[in-house]
């Protein structure tokens, strides 16, 4: 396993990494596929061998689409053996997914989130929530993965990752930790009544100014960031089990809160959920392949 | 399958919600739009495909403003997307 | 309204703070100041600046009303002791009332929030009402200016001398500010991205506008319609022209003033 160097000088800049999974062989696969997710913050390139993930990579997505999508899959086949060209069919997908120029199709991220959640935590899936860098999902599905109603809000950076940045740096707490950070409180402060990035951050500096601690002003920001998810949720219908995937499922000030309000506890993931956009188009890709080929 | 076109922000929720199940891709409600917000695309949450209504991405984000002129303050409101919809497949949250 | 009277009107905004001096119907003074971390210090900071340009002392002023979103908060604190509040909205009302009696629609945009309000005989008819969102309202075109690494006050000039028209695709002050540095970096010019900004702006304040309905005459008072790059598009985007008064951002603060004359209106 290769990790990459971790990156954290500035406050708001989250570390890039890929893993092979050790036991698996695509030698002996008969379909090797790929899903390629291009967010507009953060990029992830998922092959799968005969629908199981086998390699993935994860990196911030760069000033040009194509050239991250080269960089992201060429990194998570690093030292594998494999290449574009040995890949049976790509699927793109993301913000930027029509950017992945070896991409033979390319689908909604809302429906390859669905299907890469039920592979991450099994058939019985019914609401994936989904919190990444700009934006903020919402999805019911059925049993196969199917998406049967989905919101999804990419116009307001409250409730986004990128919110979390700007708080982040606010309160000069390293992204990674500004979950646990939240959570290191006696009780719980009221929410920031402000719902809007630029309101709550004037809002959060007068709480310090007031004397607030920097763990009870990353408190009342999360508390708010929850009741505005949990809005978007409700709207679509909140059924068991419940999932949460994006890179802010990381961010277990955000994950506890969502669990308290809605008195569901979400499931464990059994890899890392930032992969449900690649690993859903991985799995189209297989499907699609298979029925090019007449594959039944 | 009911998608949420819109967003919610600072200043409240905005959704237009096409029942894709009800919606036959007639585009009845694509020619009633004054503004142009809507249109029709392929349907990509199904493996048979076909067509079904949506919003337009450039009015997506913005559909509080792009829909404004249709909900006047003091007056009957009456949405020419929604009355077109023989199957009431539209409806919106605001 | 009794003769020789003498009111004050103040309007504590989100940024600013703006307090006018009214004789018979002859502005005195005009004092202006930034908000601080203090709103009741604010508050009376300004209140002396134009009781002091007025050459009078707070005894002086029979009455006082209090508009803008700290409006309650000085009700009857002392120094300045504002005896009663009117909301923004009937402020903006009176006060673009005054300066043009023939306005039918005013337009209201200032730091946090963007009002639209329908003006009938001098009254309130209809408004509406964009808040909460920075995107809105004159934050946005700071925030902006940042962004671009600009003075707040070359915005405006800077987008007049824009040749290209060019979408934003961001609707959210945030995701705006790294749309700029990422349109900046394709090397478009700051005149283009500056237009750019104003034409985003005036499209959403006009659209709510057109809520209430636009007829003349239309005038636009806050502190952006100091901002000589946001009446074009505006104009553009309603299809009308727009009258900008003398001070127009001092024009709620009138209207507390002119109010605090007329109690029995």
């Amino acid at each position: 396993m290769t990790q990459a160097e971790v990156k954290t000088q500035e406050y708001w800049r989250w570390p890039e990494y890929r893993f092979t999974i050790p036991d698996r062989d695509w030698h002996n696969a008969s379909v090797i596929t790929a899903g390629v997710d291009i967010g507009s913050v953060g990029s992830k390139a998922a092959v799968l061998a005969d629908g199981e993930l086998y390699t993935y990579a994860v990196m911030r997505t760069g000033g040009v689409s194509e050239d991250t999508a080269i960089k992201v899959t060429g990194w998570a086949m690093e030292g594998t053996g494999l290449e574009v060209g040995k890949l049976h069919y790509v699927v793109g997908t993301g913000y930027g997914r029509v950017n992945v120029p070896f991409a033979k199709k390319s689908i909604t991220e809302i429906a390859c989130h669905a299907r890469g959640a039920n592979y991450i935590y099994g058939s019985t899936v019914r609401t994936v929530l989904d919190i990444g860098g700009q934006d903020c999902k919402a999805i019911r599905c059925d049993e196969k993965g199917k998406v049967l109603s989905f919101l999804m809000n990419d116009k307001c950076a409250a409730g986004t990752g990128r919110g979390l940045e700007v708080f982040a740096d606010l309160i000069s707490v390293p992204i990674q930790e500004l979950g646990k950070v939240s959570l290191s409180v006696d009780q719980e402060p009221p929410p920031v009544s402000n719902t809007c990035v630029i309101f709550a951050k004037a809002e959060s500096l007068s709480l310090l100014r007031q004397g607030w601690s920097k763990e009870k002003v990353a408190a009342a920001y999360h508390a708010a960031m929850a009741d505005r998810i949990v809005d978007l949720l409700t709207r679509v219908g909140i059924e068991k089990d419940f999932v949460i995937t994006g890179g802010v499922a990381k961010n277990i000030g955000v994950v506890q809160r969502l669990e308290r309000i809605l008195k569901i506890k979400s499931l464990e993931p059994k890899m890392d959920p930032i992969l449900a956009g690649a690993l859903g188009a991985g799995l189209f890709a297989k499907a699609l392949y298979e029925k090019e080929q007449g594959i039944r | 399958m009911k998608a949420h076109y819109g967003y919610k922000d600072g200043s409240g929720d905005y959704f237009i919600i096409i029942d894709t199940d009800k919606c036959n891709g007639c585009g009845k409600c694509v020619q009633a739009c004054p503004f142009q917000v809507l249109d029709l695309i392929p349907n990509e949450f199904d493996i048979e495909g076909g067509t079904m209504a949506a919003v337009k991405e450039e009015h997506r984000k913005k559909i509080k403003y792009s829909c404004a002129p249709c909900k006047p303050v003091a007056g009957e409101r009456r949405l020419p997307c929604v009355s077109a919809c023989e199957p009431n497949a539209i409806t919106h949250s605001w | 309204m009794t003769d020789e009277m003498i009111t004050a009107g103040i309007d504590v905004g989100a940024k600013f703070a703006k307090v006018v001096i009214l004789k018979d119907g002859q502005v005195l003074a005009r004092a202006k100041t930034l908000m601080g971390f203090d709103l009741l210090k604010s508050a009376s900071d300004v209140f002396e600046m134009a009781l002091k340009d007025a050459g009078l002392s707070r005894g002086d002023i029979q009455r006082v009303v209090a508009t803008g979103m700290g409006g309650n908060a000085i009700l009857q604190r002392p120094q300045i002791n504002a005896d009663e509040t009117v909301s923004g909205v009937v402020a903006g009302a009176a006060g673009a009332f005054q300066v043009v009696p023939t306005v039918r629609t005013v337009i209201d945009v200032g730091a946090e929030e963007g009002r639209g309000i329908k003006v009938e005989g001098g009254k309130v008819k209809d408004f509406v009402i964009n808040e909460r969102c920075a995107a809105g309202a004159g934050t946005f075109i700071e925030a902006m200016a940042r962004a671009l690494e600009v003075k707040v006050e070359d915005m405006g000039p800077l987008s007049l001398k824009s040749v290209n028209a060019i979408p934003m695709n961001a609707q959210c002050c945030v995701f705006a500010e790294s749309e700029v540095v990422s349109l900046i970096h394709s090397k478009v010019s700051k005149e283009d991205v500056s237009k750019a900004i104003h034409d985003a702006i005036a499209g959403r304040i006009s659209s709510m506008v057109l809520r209430i309905g636009v007829e003349k005459d239309v005038v636009l008072i806050g502190g952006c319609a100091l901002n000589p790059g946001f009446l074009p598009p505006l104009e553009k985007e309603l299809h009308t022209s727009i009258i900008v008064p003398e001070f127009p951002e001092f024009v709620s603060a009138l209207g507390a003033a002119v109010i605090a004359a007329n109690p029995q209106r």
